[in-house]
C-alpha cells in the first residue's frame, strides 16, 4: 500500500472528479501562445476521445525544463506527455528516456512534416517526438524607413550591409535605433543569435576532436562585429534585451531592423499588438562568409517519456495535437495567423494561411534551409545550428553568453571575453571526458 | 547656602525653557521616527503596490514607461482565470501551509519544552545541529528526495508537501519556541507541579496559555514560509497537489508579453496570505517582541 493512502490528509487530494473508466494523462507544456491555444482546445480533444482526459501542467520554459529533467532522469513517471525542444530530443533519446514513435497511423501523414524539422527530432532514423511548432530566424525591417533613406532590401542581405544601413537609420535622439538584437545572456537567448553569426562568419563551437574553438579568428571577427554593431547602433541597455524586450521595442516602432525568431512575425503583423504592422518588411537572416548556419532551427515537440503508464492514450493525444486536422481546427477557431507554424507542408499550401500570413514563404524557406546536421563551414562533430547537442551545452552556452554580455556592456574586451570563454569551456569539456 | 539659593534663583527661569526644549526634541524625534517608519514601510510595500497596479493594466501598458494614469481593466483576471482554476491551487496552498504548520507545532512544542526546562549537556549542540540542516541548499537533496517520493507514491500529493514543509520549518519553529519557553519563569511551572500537575497538564494549562503569543507568531511565520515556498512545490508536484507558487510560475514566459497577467496571478496568489497577515498582525508583533523587555 502506498504511503499516500495511509496518511489521512492525502485522502481528499487523491479523489479528483474523474469520469468512470476515463484514462487521465498528464501533459506538461510551456506557456507560449501556441500551447495556451492547445490547452484551450482540451474540450475538442476530450469530445473526440471520450475515454481520455487531460490534466495540464503549464510552466515557464526554464522551470519546465528543470522539472522535466528531474522527472525523466529519475524515472518519476509524473508525466505522460512532455513538451521538449530539439535540444533535448537527441540527448534524451540516446539515454532511452523517450518512447520511439514508429508505425504512426497512415492518416497522420508523417511525410507531410517538414524534413529538416523531422530530422531534428529523430534519433537513429526514428522519430522521438512530434513537432508542435517550429521556428527559424529571419530579419524584420521597417519598409517606411528604408524607403525614406532610399535603401532597397536585396534578396539575401549581408551583415556588412546591415551595419551600413544601421548607421544610416540610427537616430538615438528620437529613440530610433538602427538595429535591435538579443543581448540578454543565456544559451537560448543571446547565444542563439551569436551562434548563428559565428556560423556564418565561418566559425564553429568545436572541431572534430571536441576541442573548443572560441578563441579562433572566426569567433573574434563575429563577436567583435556583433558587439560593435549593437553598441553603436542598438538601443541603450541592449545587454538586458531578450526576445520579449526586442519584440516590444520593435512593435513600438523603436527599431529599424531586428533579427530574431520567425515566430515573431505573426505578432508583429497583428495590428492590435504592433504599431508597425503596416510598415513591416521581411528578409532572410543576414549572412557573412557562408550561408551555412546563418539562421537557426528550433522546434517545440511533444514526446512520451518511457516512464509513462499511459503510452497509448498519450500517443493518441500527441498525434491529434500535431495533426493536419488540429491545424485546421485552430485556423477556424482562432484565426489562421494563430495556427502553429513550421511543421507541415500542407499548412503552407493552405490558401487561407497564405492569405492571412504573407510572411509564410520566408518562414518556410528559412526552416527548410536550416540543416542541424551541417551548419558550419568547417566540419563539426555535433548536431544543432544555434546549440550543440550535448548535455554540457546548457552550462557552457550560458557561461559564454554571460562573458559576451560583459563585452557588450564594455566591462571586458571582446578578446578577454573569448579567451576566458575558451578556458572555461576547455575545463568543462575536460571534466566531462571529451578531452584528455 | 546663599550661593545655593542664588543658583536656584538663577536657574529657575531657565527650567521651563529646558523642559519645552526637551519636549520639542522628543516631539521632533517622534516625528522623524514616524517619517522614517512610514518611508521604510512605503519602500518595502512599493513592489507589492506596483504589482497590484500592473495587474489592472493592459499588457502594452504594463511594459510601457511606468505611469499611474491608465484606465483599469479586469481582462487579465479573466484571462488568468480562464487558463487555470485558481480555487484548486489555492485550496492546495491552504491545506499544505496550515497542515505543515500544525504538524510542526505538534512536534516542536514537546521538543522545545524538554530543551528549555530539562536541558542536558547536549541541548545546545542539538539545537545547532538542527539549524545546520538549513545550511544546505535544497537542490542538493532534490534527487534523493525525488526518488524517495517516487517509491513511496508521495509525488504530487499534498501529504508529500506537508511532510517536506514540516521538516523544512521544524528547526526554525523549535528555535523560536525554545527562546519563548526559556523566557518563562520556571517558578510558575514548579508551582503547578506542587499543586499536583503532571507534565502534560503543565504544558496544556500553564505553558501554552502563558506563551500563546509566542506560539501564535511562530505558527504564523511557519504558515507564511510554507505559503511562499517555491522550490519544493514546483519540483514535487505536477497537476494534483500544485499550490499557488506553481500557479504563478505558469504565467511568466520568455515568449510574448506577460507582465500584466503575471501581476494579476501574483496578486491573487498573495491576497489570502496578505489578508491573513493583516488580520493577525497584532499577535505577530506581540509574539515577536514577547520577552524582549526584561
Amino acid at each position: 500500500m502506498k504511503l499516500s493512502r495511509v496518511l489521512p490528509i492525502a485522502g481528499l487530494a487523491a479523489v479528483g472528479a474523474t469520469v468512470a473508466n476515463a484514462e487521465t494523462i498528464t501533459v506538461a507544456t510551456v506557456n507560449n501562445n501556441d500551447m495556451v491555444v492547445m490547452q484551450s482546445l482540451t474540450d475538442a480533444f476530450e469530445q473526440s476521445h471520450p475515454d481520455i482526459q487531460l490534466d495540464w501542467v503549464v510552466l515557464e520554459e526554464n522551470v519546465l525544463r528543470q522539472r522535466l529533467t528531474t522527472d525523466i532522469a529519475t524515472g518519476g513517471g509524473q508525466f505522460d506527455v512532455m513538451t521538449i525542444g530539439t535540444y533535448e530530443v537527441p540527448i534524451w533519446a540516446e539515454r532511452s528516456w523517450l518512447t520511439p514513435l514508429d508505425n504512426l497511423p497512415e492518416d497522420y501523414q508523417v511525410d507531410d512534416l517538414l524534413k529538416s524539422v523531422r530530422d531534428g527530432l529523430s534519433h537513429d532514423g526514428t522519430l522521438q517526438a512530434l513537432p508542435f511548432y517550429a521556428e527559424s530566424s529571419m530579419m524584420y525591417y521597417r519598409k517606411d524607413l528604408f524607403d525614406e533613406a532610399g535603401i532597397t532590401m536585396p534578396d539575401q542581405p549581408t551583415w556588412e550591409e546591415v551595419r551600413e544601413w544601421a548607421s544610416k537609420l540610427h537616430n538615438a535622439d528620437q529613440e530610433q535605433y538602427g538595429i535591435c538584437l538579443r543581448g540578454k545572456p543565456g544559451w537560448g537567448e543571446n547565444m542563439a543569435l551569436v551562434s548563428t553569426m559565428v556560423n556564418t562568419f565561418g566559425g564553429r563551437w568545436f572541431d572534430m576532436d571536441w576541442q573548443p574553438q572560441i578563441d579562433s579568428p572566426a569567433w573574434q571577427e563575429a563577436v567583435s562585429f556583433y558587439v560593435d554593431l549593437l553598441s553603436n547602433y542598438g538601443p541603450p541597455g541592449a545587454s538586458s534585451n531578450g526576445f520579449n524586450e526586442n519584440l516590444a521595442l520593435f512593435s513600438r516602432g523603436n527599431c529599424a531592423m531586428w533579427v530574431d525568431a520567425t515566430s515573431a512575425a505573426g505578432k508583429l503583423f497583428d495590428a492590435d499588438q504592433s504599431s508597425v504592422a503596416d510598415k513591416l518588411g521581411f528578409a532572410p537572416a543576414p549572412i557573412a562568409k557562408t550561408p551555412k548556419g546563418s539562421h537557426w532551427l528550433w522546434s517545440w515537440a511533444l514526446a512520451i517519456p518511457a516512464s509513462s503508464d499511459s503510452k497509448d492514450a498519450a500517443r493518441q493525444f500527441i498525434t491529434w495535437a500535431t495533426s493536419k486536422d488540429y491545424v485546421s481546427l485552430v485556423g477556424e477557431r482562432e484565426g489562421w495567423t494563430s495556427v502553429p507554424p513550421g511543421t507541415r507542408t500542407s499548412t503552407y499550401e493552405n490558401p487561407n494561411y497564405q492569405e492571412s500570413a504573407p510572411f509564410a514563404g520566408f518562414v518556410l524557406d528559412a526552416i527548410q534551409g536550416a540543416d542541424p546536421t551541417d551548419s558550419t563551414l568547417e566540419p563539426s562533430p555535433y548536431t544543432g545550428v544555434q546549440f550543440v547537442g550535448i548535455p554540457e551545452f546548457q552550462s557552457i552556452g550560458t557561461q559564454v553568453g554571460q562573458m559576451i554580455a560583459a563585452a557588450l556592456t564594455g566591462e571586458t574586451s571582446v578578446e578577454q571575453a573569448l579567451q576566458s570563454s575558451q578556458r572555461a569551456t576547455e575545463r568543462t569539456m575536460q571534466r566531462a571526458g571529451y578531452l584528455d | 547656602m546663599t550661593t545655593a539659593k542664588n543658583q536656584t534663583v538663577a536657574r529657575a527661569p531657565a527650567a521651563p525653557a529646558t523642559r519645552s526644549a526637551l519636549a520639542s526634541a522628543l516631539l521632533n524625534r517622534r516625528l522623524w521616527l514616524g517619517v522614517l517608519g512610514w518611508t521604510l514601510a512605503l519602500v518595502i510595500f512599493f513592489p507589492i503596490f506596483w504589482m497590484i497596479v500592473t495587474g489592472f493594466k493592459t499588457e502594452a501598458e504594463a511594459i510601457a514607461d511606468p505611469s499611474l494614469i491608465f484606465s483599469p481593466t479586469l481582462e487579465n483576471y479573466a484571462e488568468v482565470q480562464s487558463r487555470a482554476g485558481y480555487a484548486k491551487f489555492a485550496l492546495n496552498s491552504v491545506v499544505v501551509a496550515f497542515g505543515s504548520t500544525l504538524l510542526a507545532l505538534l512536534i516542536a512544542i514537546p521538543a522545545a519544552y524538554s530543551m528549555a526546562f530539562l536541558p542536558t549537556k547536549r541541548t545546545k549542540g542539538t539545537l545547532l545541529w538542527m539549524l545546520s540542516t538549513k545550511m544546505l541548499p535544497p537542490v542538493g537533496v532534490l534527487v534523493p528526495i525525488y526518488l524517495l517520493f517516487r517509491d513511496t507514491g508521495l509525488l504530487d500529493t499534498r501529504t508529500g508537501l506537508v511532510i517536506v514543509y514540516t521538516l523544512m520549518n521544524l528547526p526554525i519553529v523549535v528555535w523560536m519556541l525554545y527562546t519563548f519557553f526559556k523566557d518563562m519563569p520556571k517558578d510558575i511551572l514548579e508551582a503547578g507541579r506542587m499543586d499536583g500537575a503532571g507534565t502534560l497538564q503543565e504544558v496544556i494549562y500553564l505553558l501554552l496559555p502563558l506563551t500563546l503569543p509566542g506560539i501564535a507568531s511562530t505558527g504564523l511565520l511557519a504558515v507564511i514560509l510554507s505559503w511562499n515556498e517555491a522550490f519544493w512545490s514546483l519540483n514535487l508536484t505536477s497537476s494534483q497537489a500544485a499550490p499557488l507558487t506553481a500557479y504563478i510560475a505558469s504565467f511568466s514566459s520568455p515568449e510574448g508579453l506577460f507582465w500584466a497577467k503575471l501581476s494579476a496571478a501574483s496578486t491573487m496568489a498573495i491576497a489570502p496570505i496578505l489578508i491573513f497577515g493583516w488580520l493577525t498582525q497584532k499577535q505577530m508583533v506581540r509574539g515577536l517582541t514577547f520577552g524582549a523587555v526584561k
